[in-house]
């Protein structure tokens, strides 16, 4: 691994990394601001966190028309794609972690602190003292805790929309695989086409899942607020929808790109990240339809 | 002679009761050591932390000397020169392996006391034991197989203390006393009576925000958690009145919220039951405070 | 064979700095003016957060409140511990990373400058808006930095503490990726993993543990925000969560964060004893491989901050286990530094005094440690002063102290000036006399009984809370000291410093001009093993 390469490249001064953190503060502080406010004062939050995001929005934009310029001008060596592949692994491998800490709630609130609450094993003395009425079951017979916080409610039957969005998610892995031997064997159009489908296939799975939440709300009376149940199915699904909408804004960006021709046979690193992205977000989906839908 | 063997005398009574803490029941001015405690449980983590503390000086003694002969020996300015070897396999794994013997030693004390700890069986009474912020509550539950009815108090910090912690009060902390002793911040409107030679069951929980209920004569702590029971249990010896503090910080008045348990003989407490009995029969005693909700 | 480092600005390749205050520091590229950036932040936080620990001292000078009303006691306890942890702690780490890891692998800068820069920008932003807490109607943060619900849901501010800790996060998560990514792509040819100093092995590997887990801590963060503000139940019992679940994640993550702060300072100390010891150190393979190890032991051992909260007795006696074993190879560690001192041509310059310092007072912060695994006896430690001498000898004397005597040894080559070595050595014996008056006399306090987090105690803590706050007071003006000892060397000293500044160092930082020019190692360096700390040992 002691590389050989021999020129070295260092970027120029830039000025995006102090506008991210002064959008990253506003749009912090408005949100801040926002949730402490009393009621009919939260205006000047809402404000800032507006103008934040869109800074956000601004700054990435500046901030990789600049990336992708020194890119196309040929700048970037072998080194320097290695660096960014890197990074992509390594911000792939932190996403995972964060999913993975509200995974472990899940995995706790379902194996321990629920049948504890219900008396099993370590949980007697809880369950006699403080909630003897209360039969732990998780899911719709009692994931929302021994108070019924939110009142009762049903699930989401894994079999029908989750399922559906499975098999999106699954086929949409599948196209843009396709489209990135596309890119190596420099067919064009089959690029667009496929990475077009994987767009359209990510955005149908927000819509189905977008469907599902109202369904949920105006139907089952499952909401964020269904006890420990609600909590971790709509932050697990909701982080995870954030994901898919990031990801698919950004596969968005990879077919203009394409249909820009900034991709080459072998110079399509922006590409590759994005198809890694998109396989995590996959693979973190499988998790949830399993341990969320199914079990 | 007899001065002098007096004056030893003295000297080591002190100097016991400062490293062992066994004259006294509460911290006293200067203490060094753990208290030894007053009940069957207590001896373990007092010895546990001798024995362990004695290992580190030992191990330290060693280190710290080594470290010191080769300073003195090996300086510039005494012309020694480097040696040039860089690792001795026999030596690494002596001092990798001597380590792990002493940590078993440890770790099989310590085990032992643990699963004592763990045993709440046998208990011939019960007390509940209910955090809040700022003052705590006892329920008794159970003393001999019988259930017991409404007798049950709010503890609090004694009015003189309570005076006297106020900021800028220009009150002497000194001068809070019971019986010659200061129990300035350590001190009850109405202390937790029981007997001794008795195992006691406490059972431990909280109504708003997490605390801990540490009495060190006791010789444990454990962590009073809203919605949740813990479970630990005590048979002290000896009668007297101990004291302790909230542990775990839950607010503002984290600092004043001191635990008194009074312990006196068994005969003493079911005189005090019976008359407590008396009392809460005819009026209904007053109910704890509903637990506040979370969130 | 080599070519000249590629810029793409013009005003960049003359070897000098950009011209313009807001250009060359704001705007930067170089990883050395952003290590300066992240060590100057460091330094200031660490004087706010001593500020704040000189108010809880002060406080605690005697019995009675004399000063503050306890809600404000408890928000200085709060913002000590994260100020000094994320702000003073963590950056200095990272500030000396970046300074030093290219210039000791041969590497022209960080592998993704630009990101660097952005890493840093984010930590004034986020300590501006958990400072104003202070300021605001309800108050800051006073849940302890540990931020246990419900506790901590109670608080006016928690939004801005959670959005706080999540700028920090995304902060050193983009750090830590940097230095993977530097360390593993920038190396120059021949520079193999296994000869570079421990110093880039450690924060190697303490990059892994930052990637691991501040994310799982921004993850515990947002469920507190949620249940505050959004009616989510994970924290709370009546609605099937529990008061625990938080605590388990935010170990999960403070427990390798404990090492985050030591793993680095571990290197710094194996730099510094074999350059004045004059001996290459002694196992290196077996350094690499224990600090290794205590990584991967640091994310099973978790629960022992929570003995008290009653879990199961299984879990008890699991996590006694792992902790203890940690032990063996720290011991691993010390060891070999003594043994790199034995049979060396020792001298005594400031930096040396201040690693000696540190495997003396670390290995007592250990100890204490050791006992505080122990389950039964943990019962009585715990949420006493015995932990907060505990982790002020492992943090103060030993992270801080490591920073310190970094700083010392490197400083020379960053200014290219020597500093006073009398006033160094004033500021070395007066911290390490008055550190031990400070945090000494904690462990007597907690076997007695006292816990921690309190504004005011009983009059039996007296004396040694007035002994512990006496030596607070001097261990902070003595840090004026140093404070004294920077600026005079930064812009007063007028003694040359050598290239290799230090008869005794190994390693590529010594083969540059000091001051470090603006870049170094534009073409990568052609390595003889004799010039690295390690590439010469035998074994
Ligand atoms: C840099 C930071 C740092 C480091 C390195 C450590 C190191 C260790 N810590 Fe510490 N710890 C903290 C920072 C740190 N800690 C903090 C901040 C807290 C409190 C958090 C809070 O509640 O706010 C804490 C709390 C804490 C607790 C919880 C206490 C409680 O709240 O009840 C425990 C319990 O097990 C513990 C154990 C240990 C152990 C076993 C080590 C080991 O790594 C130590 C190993 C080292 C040695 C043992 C010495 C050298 C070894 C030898 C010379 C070999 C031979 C020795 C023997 C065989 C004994 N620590
Ligand atoms: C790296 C981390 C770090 C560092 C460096 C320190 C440094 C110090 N800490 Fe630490 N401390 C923590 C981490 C750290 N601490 C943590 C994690 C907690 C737990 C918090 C919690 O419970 O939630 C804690 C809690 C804590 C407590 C317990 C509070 C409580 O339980 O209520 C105390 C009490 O003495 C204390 C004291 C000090 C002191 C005196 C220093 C000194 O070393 C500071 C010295 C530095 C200076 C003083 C600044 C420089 C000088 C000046 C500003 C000049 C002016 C001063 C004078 C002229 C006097 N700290
Ligand atoms: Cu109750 Cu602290
Ligand atoms: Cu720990």
């Amino acid at each position: 691994m002691g590389q050989h390469q021999d020129v070295y490249f260092v970027p120029s001064k830039s000025q995006w990394p102090i506008v991210a953190a002064v959008v990253l503060f506003l749009t912090v502080f408005g949100a801040g601001h926002w949730l402490n406010a009393e009621p009919g004062e939260s205006g000047f939050g809402k404000t800032f966190l507006l103008i934040g995001f869109v800074g956000v929005l601004a700054m990435f934009f500046g901030w990789f028309r600049a990336v992708i310029r020194e890119s196309l001008a040929g700048r970037y060596n072998a080194q320097v794609d290695r660096s960014f592949r890197m990074g992509m692994m390594w911000f792939i491998f932190s996403e995972v972690m964060f999913f993975g800490a509200f995974f472990g709630a899940l995995f706790y609130a379902r194996l321990y602190a629920v049948p504890w609450l219900g008396g099993e094993g370590h949980g007697v003395l809880t369950h006699q003292f403080l909630w003897n009425d209360y039969a732990a079951a998780w899911g719709a017979n009692g994931g929302n805790g021994p108070a019924r916080i939110g009142g009762s409610f049903e699930t989401v039957p894994p079999w029908g929309m989750p399922l559906l969005n499975t098999l999106i998610l699954l086929t949409s892995s599948v196209t843009v695989t396709i489209a990135h031997h596309a890119i190596k064997d420099g067919h064009r159009g089959r690029v667009l086409l496929f990475l077009g489908l994987t767009v359209l296939l990510g955005a149908s799975f927000l819509y189905f899942q977008a469907n599902e939440y109202m369904e949920a709300y105006r139907e089952l009376n499952l909401t964020l607020k269904s006890g420990v149940y609600g909590s971790t199915f709509f932050m697990l699904t909701g982080f995870h929808g954030m994901h898919v909408t990031l990801g698919t804004i950004m596969l968005a960006v990879m077919w203009l790109r394409e249909l820009k021709g900034h991709f080459t046979r072998d110079h399509h690193f922006a590409f590759e990240a994005v198809a890694w992205y998109w396989h995590f977000v996959d693979v973190v989906w499988l998790g949830l339809f399993i341990f969320v839908y199914i079990l | 002679m007899t001065t002098g063997g007096i004056r030893i005398k003295a000297w080591a009574a002190t100097a016991c009761a400062l490293l062992c803490g066994v004259a006294w029941a509460n911290p006293k001015p200067g203490q060094l050591n753990m208290p030894r405690g007053v009940t069957e449980w207590s001896e373990r983590p007092y010895l546990l932390n001798n024995v362990a503390l004695g290992v580190c000086v030992v191990i330290g003694v060693l280190v710290f000397g080594a470290m010191a002969i080769a300073m003195v020996r090996f300086r510039k300015s005494r012309g020694a020169v480097a040696e040039k070897w860089t690792h001795n396999t026999t030596l690494e794994i002596v001092w990798t392996t001597i380590p792990v013997l002493i940590l078993v030693v440890l770790a099989y004390l310590a085990t032992g006391g643990l699963t004592t700890f763990a045993d709440t069986t046998g208990s011939q009474m019960t007390v509940k034991v209910t955090g809040y912020q700022w003052k705590w509550r006892y329920d008794y539950v159970e003393y001999r197989g019988k259930a017991i009815d409404k007798v049950g108090f709010m503890s609090r910090l004694d009015a003189q203390s309570d005076e006297t912690r106020q900021l800028g009060s220009g009150l002497d902390p000194h001068a809070v006393q019971v019986d010659g002793e200061n129990t300035y911040l350590l001190n009850v409107d109405e202390p937790l009576v029981v007997p001794v030679g008795v195992k006691i069951r406490f059972v431990i929980t909280a109504g708003d925000v997490i605390h801990s209920w540490w009495v060190p004569d006791l010789g444990w702590k454990i962590d009073a958690i809203p919605g949740i029971v813990n479970a630990a249990w005590a048979t002290i010896k000896t009668p007297g009145v101990y004291r302790g503090q909230c542990a775990e910080l839950c607010g503002q008045d984290h600092g004043f919220m001191p635990v008194v348990v009074k312990a006196v003989t068994r005969s003493e407490f079911e005189q005090w039951l019976a008359q407590r009995q008396a009392r809460a029969a005819p009026a209904p005693a007053a109910t704890a405070p509903a637990p506040a909700k979370q969130g | 064979m080599a070519h000249a480092a590629t810029h793409d600005q013009h005003d960049d390749h003359h070897h000098g700095a950009p011209k313009g205050f807001f250009a060359r520091w704001v705007m930067s590229t170089n990883h050395k003016d952003i290590g300066t950036l992240y060590l100057v932040l460091s330094l200031i936080a660490f004087f706010i957060g001593g500020s704040f620990a000189m108010v809880i001292r002060a406080e605690l000078f005697k019995p009675g409140l004399q000063l503050v009303q306890p809600y404000f006691f408890n928000e200085m306890t709060t913002l000590h511990a994260l100020v000094m942890i994320f702000g003073a702690v963590m950056p200095a780490f990272v500030g000396l990373g970046n300074w030093m890891i290219p210039l000791m692998i041969g590497a022209p800068d960080m592998a993704l400058p630009r990101m660097n820069n952005l890493s840093f920008w984010l930590l004034p932003f986020a300590f501006v808006l958990l400072l104003s807490t202070l300021f605001l109607p309800g108050g800051g943060p006073a849940g302890g930095w540990t931020l246990y619900p419900p506790l901590s849901l109670q608080g006016q501010s928690l939004a801005y503490s959670v959005f706080a800790i999540h700028l920090m996060g995304i902060s050193s998560i983009m750090g830590a990726i940097n230095i993977i990514a530097t360390i593993l792509n920038l190396r120059a040819p021949g520079m193999d993993l296994l000869k570079m100093p421990v110093f880039v092995w450690t924060w190697l590997i303490t990059a892994f543990l930052l990637i691991a887990v501040m994310p799982v801590l921004a993850g515990a963060v947002t469920m507190l925000l949620t249940d505050k503000y959004f009616g989510t139940s994970f924290f709370n019992a009546a609605g099937g969560g529990d008061p625990v679940l938080y605590q388990h994640i935010f170990w999960f993550f403070g427990h390798p964060e404990v090492y985050i702060m030591i793993l680095p300072a571990f290197g710094l100390i194996s730099e510094i004893i074999p350059t004045f010891a004059r001996k290459p150190i002694f196992g290196y393979k077996a350094m690499v491989f224990a600090v290794a190890s205590i990584a991967f032991l640091s994310f099973i051992v978790w629960a022992h901050h929570m003995f008290a909260v009653g879990l199961p007795l299984g879990a008890d006696i699991f996590f006694m286990y792992a902790t203890m074993l940690i032990a063996v190879p720290t011991g691993v560690k010390v060891f070999n530094w003594v043994s790199t001192m034995w049979g060396g041509s020792m001298s005594f310059e400031t930096p040396m005094l201040w690693a000696v310092a540190f495997v003396i007072l670390f290995t007592i912060g250990g100890f204490s440690g050791l006992m505080l695994a122990l389950v039964p006896a943990d019962f009585q430690y715990h949420d006493s002063y015995f932990v907060v001498a505990h982790f002020h000898y492992v943090l103060v004397t030993g992270a801080i102290f490591a920073i310190i005597a970094g700083v010392y040894y490197w400083l020379p080559k960053w200014t290219g000036r020597m500093y006073s070595e009398f006033w160094g050595k004033v500021h070395f014996w007066n911290s390490v006399v008055w550190v031990n008056v400070l945090f000494f006399p904690q462990h007597f306090l907690g076997l007695a009984g006292m816990p921690r987090r309190i504004p005011d105690y009983n009059v039996a803590f007296a004396n040694f809370n007035m002994v512990s706050s006496i030596g607070g007071f001097l261990f902070g003006a003595s840090q004026l000291i140093f404070l004294g000892v920077i600026v005079h060397c930064v812009f007063f000293s007028r003694k040359q410093a050598l290239d290799r500044v230090w008869e005794g160092a190994r390693g590529l930082e010594w083969t540059v001009p000091s001051p470090a020019p603006h870049h170094t190692f534009e073409v990568p360096p052609l390595i003889h093993d004799e010039d690295l700390a390690h590439g010469h040992a035998v074994d």
